[in-house]
């Protein structure tokens, strides 16, 4: 026979427990806030360094805000959840990786995607950047030709309720001419080449940027721009602050 | 002092035995090579395997602490070596493979140094099996050292050919189980002498039936998901069609009739056109290229005339051509777009070449059979210096990954093929007006094609041309550059068509003689005009200044420092580090990092399993007093260990310039000199009671090396134009006489150790062993920033050293 004392001792016991985890389940939340705010401070100092470089004036407040925002932890395994607001690259699975967050702030700036402006990445991965640029206002369309990697990141972005990210599997050699011309185009996916049907997928005056390395270091960007005139122009950058020579060139 | 060895309980059978193993560890360490640079890369292998012959060290640690124990169980502990050895060979290798290492996450992720470890310690089991083997036998027969010592240098010569010749009939993974049965056969010498005469096949029987039950998954090779291969075989539809192995490489062709494989390097922006159906092909799950299909229309292939190589095609038009690296052949195609009536080309590879004639020759529209081309087997370096044609055009093109390149993943391997010699070379077999045309990848910051345009410079001015600008051209698209040398100076006529063929296809022109900073850098826009200010500094009075200023080693590469692809500088780590946030590490050109790092942690182990282990148990080691004896003996050991590597290194390098061909330098060099090592160690015994014994080969060994480093090309240059064999032969009549003399001190050192105290043989072992650790990678460390010859001066001063370093034998207490 249980004694009443200990009865109530054991239902104090079972709403402290309660109280405990309802206040850890608000506390995780935000101590991910926390920690992806600090994210983006890390992000904003080095953007410091290489902003002049890379011809912005600073982390814009629209793509801090985004990734303030955008749940990194959510959009990797369990494994990496713990080190989803370093400063590093992470693996996703299927020997793909998703960027460090500085690379994604910093190619979602040199993409310059205002609110509205249609954007087409090829190699949707985790679908972490497409929600980047989703987060800043963008209507992204996404393509990933690895068949488990965007089903999860469709099912993905379905549960977290984003509206303007639309998904597809398979080639993205021939972009998205349904949605085509694009303001901004993200490849991703290791290409020999770019696309011929990409460039003509831009818009006049649009961007397209390709991410030069392996799977974990980005080696530099590759911008590419057409002109009104419908030129073309590339970019060859380095997202980091580094000049080749020591001292001044004469 | 010496006894009748039959005499000696136990001893028949043991030097066979120990051959053997011997044999299957080196062959170990080379396919290990080999398989690393498959599932991983290259330069990791380099470290992982030179860190697990800290199992060599760690064994002379081992027997010094339990010798007694040990050496009364002699007959038990012999073949338990063996048996451990074969089992944990490929044992180990399977479990290392299944741990997620990955080299691209190692400085990112704090777990990925510990899986590093991890795969050391399991690596470094099957050494320190076999090495315990060995050194018991050395200990327990102290007075047959010589002979056991040469039984176990002729063993590691024989096993270095058989290796070779298994790579040439078995897939790596089924060599690494040949391989171990070859051990695990050591066991049977010594079963039938020691009147055990079951138990040896038995054992034999079982670990073969192990091997045969293990299932396939533990047998077949993991590679890495990041690799290559593994990236492209993700596309849905794709598949392995064929793969085949040779000791040069592991071929995988996969075709990907779903997606297209589109493989255009360095295809112009301005370009709309799209290639036809293609193969890839892997080499090392790694270093993709493309088999094009050729249906006989030339529309097909016109994406060719929009890539940086297609320049020179406008420039002149080539008779003659030379393809230097014939791969799959994109070269060829481009070639057959212009139309060139005469082709000379050269592969390394043959299985490569044999395969796409066998296999796709109408898939490839016949252009490795048609009767233009003219394709020869071998190194490219001893095609050019043998051939007496003349061509119009020579094409190096592209032949290694970007991914990889830019990595700096080659920076230890030596490279002939762009060393100031090499373009002389070339260009001296150039028609008047011809071109000599290189294709690197345009990296950012700049730094194969600065480095070229140096060496080209340079190669211009030793050939006598005073002012070598006038001869060049580069240019740039977004993805390639392609530096081009003519013999003779370049034209008004010939810049005009320059300019046509940039304008059209947005390539960017960085240099050509009279060029102005103002037309260039404008398609593919750098920071600043990097290329056209390096080209202009470098032809420039300041040359030696901006090599000097610029963050990354661009001064040319040379025959005696052929590391081309070694960019890094120590002064630019500490900015590198310092921009890590923003993915600086991007910029590290880790294989020297990796090769330091490498050197650091075996300095590291070794003073924990070496130093530590003898500062505790002093006592127990039978050395009470910190005598200088005991260091002198160290010392000796550990120069020893070193010279001879070093020695070794430097020659089969120099010998792949003579031979033309890197598996058959290794293989001869590496082959003769253990060989003719194990004979001098035998001999040895002649010099054993002579106080100076060790002197006299020592200053045998001063005299020759120095004799060869300054006579080499005299020596070699005889025989140059010669056939194989007659090189083969001439290269094994140079090594002999210097392996034979470097085959004694160590077999007189361990006579000398055993009789100052017996309780020394094992650390003398030890050492020996640790040293063969360290030597690897700072004989390349030495040569990246010496050269070869510093190299083995550095073995001599090395020699001498431990000739001063050896105890005296009045010195027995």
């Amino acid at each position: 026979m249980i004694h009443p004392k200990h009865l109530l001792l054991m239902l104090l016991l079972l709403v402290a427990l309660l109280l405990l985890s309802s206040v850890l389940a608000w506390a995780e939340p935000d101590a991910y806030a926390r920690q992806r705010a600090a994210m983006v401070d890390e992000v904003e100092a080095y953007m410091a360094f290489t902003s002049d470089r890379l011809g912005r004036k600073a982390l814009s407040p629209e793509v801090a805000n985004a990734m303030r925002n955008v749940p990194r932890h959510l959009f990797v395994g369990e494994d990496e959840r713990p080190y989803a607001y370093e400063n590093r690259p992470l693996p996703i699975g299927h020997g793909q990786t998703i960027s460090q967050p500085y690379i994604v702030a910093v190619m979602t700036e040199l993409l310059d995607a205002k609110p509205g402006a249609k954007v087409l990445e090829i190699g949707t991965g985790s679908a972490y950047q497409a929600a980047v640029l989703a987060a800043v206002g963008a209507e992204v369309y996404s393509i990933e030709i690895i068949e488990p990697l965007a089903d999860s990141a469709r099912e993905r972005l379905k549960k977290l309720g984003y509206q303007n990210i639309h998904t597809r599997t398979g080639d993205g050699y021939y972009g998205w001419s349904e949605a085509a011309p694009f303001d901004a185009i993200l490849v991703t996916a290791a290409a020999s080449h770019i696309p011929p049907p990409l460039i003509k997928q831009l818009k006049p005056g649009g961007r397209m940027l390709i991410p030069v390395g392996d799977r974990f270091n980005v080696q530099q960007l590759v911008l590419v721009e057409k002109s009104p005139d419908q030129k073309i122009k590339t970019r060859q950058l380095l997202p980091v602050a580094f000049v080749p020579l020591t001292g001044t060139h004469p | 002092m010496s006894l009748n060895t039959d005499s000696i309980p136990g001893y028949r059978g043991l030097p066979l035995a120990i051959a053997m193993l011997s044999g299957a560890a080196i062959g170990y360490e080379i396919l290990l090579m080999r398989l690393f640079s498959i599932i991983q890369w290259h330069h990791f292998a380099y470290m992982i395997i030179s860190l697990a012959l800290l199992g060599y060290g760690i064994s002379g640690v081992f027997l010094a602490l339990f010798r007694g124990w040990l050496n009364a169980r002699f007959e038990w502990i012999f073949p338990a070596g063996i048996v451990l050895f074969s089992l944990t060979a490929p044992g180990c290798f399977w479990l290392g493979q299944r741990l997620p290492f990955n080299p691209s996450e190692l400085f990112w992720s704090p777990v990925q140094p510990l899986y590093l470890l991890l795969l050391y310690l399991l690596l470094a089991l099957p050494f320190f099996f076999a090495a315990s083997a060995t050194g018991l036998a050395l200990f327990h027969f102290r007075d047959q050292i010589s002979k056991l010592y040469a039984a176990d240098l002729a063993g590691a010569g024989l096993g270095s050919l058989v290796i070779i010749g298994l790579l040439f009939v078995f897939p790596p993974e089924q060599a690494l189980i040949a391989l171990a049965l070859i051990g695990i056969a050591g066991i049977l010498p010594v079963s039938i002498a020691w009147e055990k005469n079951w138990r040896g096949p038995a054992i034999c029987a079982a670990v073969l039936a192990l091997f045969w039950l293990a299932p396939a998954d533990w047998k077949t090779l993991h590679i890495s998901p990041y690799k290559e291969l593994r990236q492209l075989l993700r596309i849905p539809g794709t598949r392995i069609i064929d793969s085949f192995s040779n000791p040069i490489a592991y071929t995988d062709v996969v075709e990907s009739p779903v997606t297209p494989l589109r493989h255009a390097p360095g295809l112009s922006l301005n370009s709309d056109r799209e290639p036809p159906a293609q193969y890839a092909l892997f080499s090392d799950a790694g270093n993709m290229s493309a088999l094009t299909r050729y249906n006989g229309d030339p529309a097909t292939i016109s994406y060719l005339d929009q890539t940086t190589s297609a320049l020179p095609y406008h420039l002149n038009k080539p008779r003659q051509l030379l393809i230097l690296g014939v791969g799959a052949g994109s070269d060829l195609l481009q070639a057959e777009w212009f139309g060139v009536p005469s082709v000379y080309g050269v592969e390394l590879n043959g299985q490569l070449i044999d395969y796409i004639k066998n296999r796709h020759d109408a898939f490839s529209g016949g252009i490795f059979t048609n009767e233009r081309l003219r394709l020869h087997i071998g190194e490219a370096r001893g095609f050019v210096s043998a051939t007496k044609e003349r061509f119009d055009l020579i094409q190096i093109a592209l032949m290694d990954a970007y991914g990889a390149s830019s990595a700096g993943l080659y920076a230890l391997s030596e490279n002939y093929l762009y060393t100031v010699e090499a373009l002389r070379e070339y260009i001296r077999h150039l028609q008047p007006g011809g071109y000599l045309a290189l294709t690197r990848w345009a990296k950012m910051p700049p730094r194969d094609a600065l480095k070229l345009f140096a060496t080209a410079a340079e190669a211009l001015e030793l050939s006598g041309t005073t002012e070598p600008g006038r001869n060049m051209i580069l240019i740039r698209g977004w993805q390639t550059s392609t530096l081009l040398v003519k013999n003779g100076e370049v034209t008004l006529a010939d810049i005009g068509k320059l300019k046509t063929f940039c304008e059209d296809r947005s390539f960017d022109i960085d240099f050509y003689p009279g060029i102005t900073e103002t037309e260039t850098n404008r398609f593919n826009q750098l920071p600043e005009s990097y290329y056209y200010q390096g080209a202009s500094q470098i032809l420039g009075v300041e040359r030696a200044a901006y090599l000097e200023r610029y963050k990354f080693a661009i001064e040319p590469s040379t025959d005696d420092r052929p590391y081309f692809f070694q960019f890094f500088k120590w002064t630019t780590l500490p900015e590198i580090l310092s921009l890590y946030g923003q993915g600086g590490i991007s910029l590290l050109e880790t294989g020297y990092i990796i090769l330091v790092a490498g050197a650091l942690q075996a300095l590291l182990a070794a003073i924990l399993f070496i130093g530590l282990p003898m500062w505790r148990c002093r006592q127990r080691l039978g050395l009470p007093d910190y005598s200088p004896r005991l260091w002198r003996v160290i010392g000796y050991f550990f120069l020893l260990g070193n010279a001879f590597l070093f020695i070794e290194i430097a020659f089969i390098q120099k010998f792949i310039l003579f031979l033309h061909h890197p598996v058959y330098s290794v293989t001869v060099v590496l082959c003769t000199f253990l060989i003719s090592a194990s004979l001098g160690s035998a001999a040895s015994r002649r010099l054993q009671d002579n106080r100076h014994g060790h002197v006299v080969p020592i200053a045998g060994i001063a005299l020759l090396t120095l004799f060869y480093i300054l006579f080499f090309n005299n020596l070699t240059g005889v025989f140059l134009y010669q056939s194989a064999p007659v090189k083969i032969v001439v290269t094994v009549l140079l090594t002999l006489p210097l392996g034979f003399l470097m085959g004694m001190p160590f077999p007189l050192g361990l006579q000398r150790a055993a009789t100052l105290s017996p309780s020394l043989i094992p650390w003398a072992w030890g050492v020996n062993g640790f040293a063969s650790v360290i030597s690897a990678s700072l004989a390349t460390l030495i040569a990246i920033h010496g050269g070869f010859n510093v190299l083995i001066l550095t073995a001599v001063g090395f020699y001498l050293g431990a000739a001063v370093c050896l105890p005296r034998i009045e010195e027995a207490s």
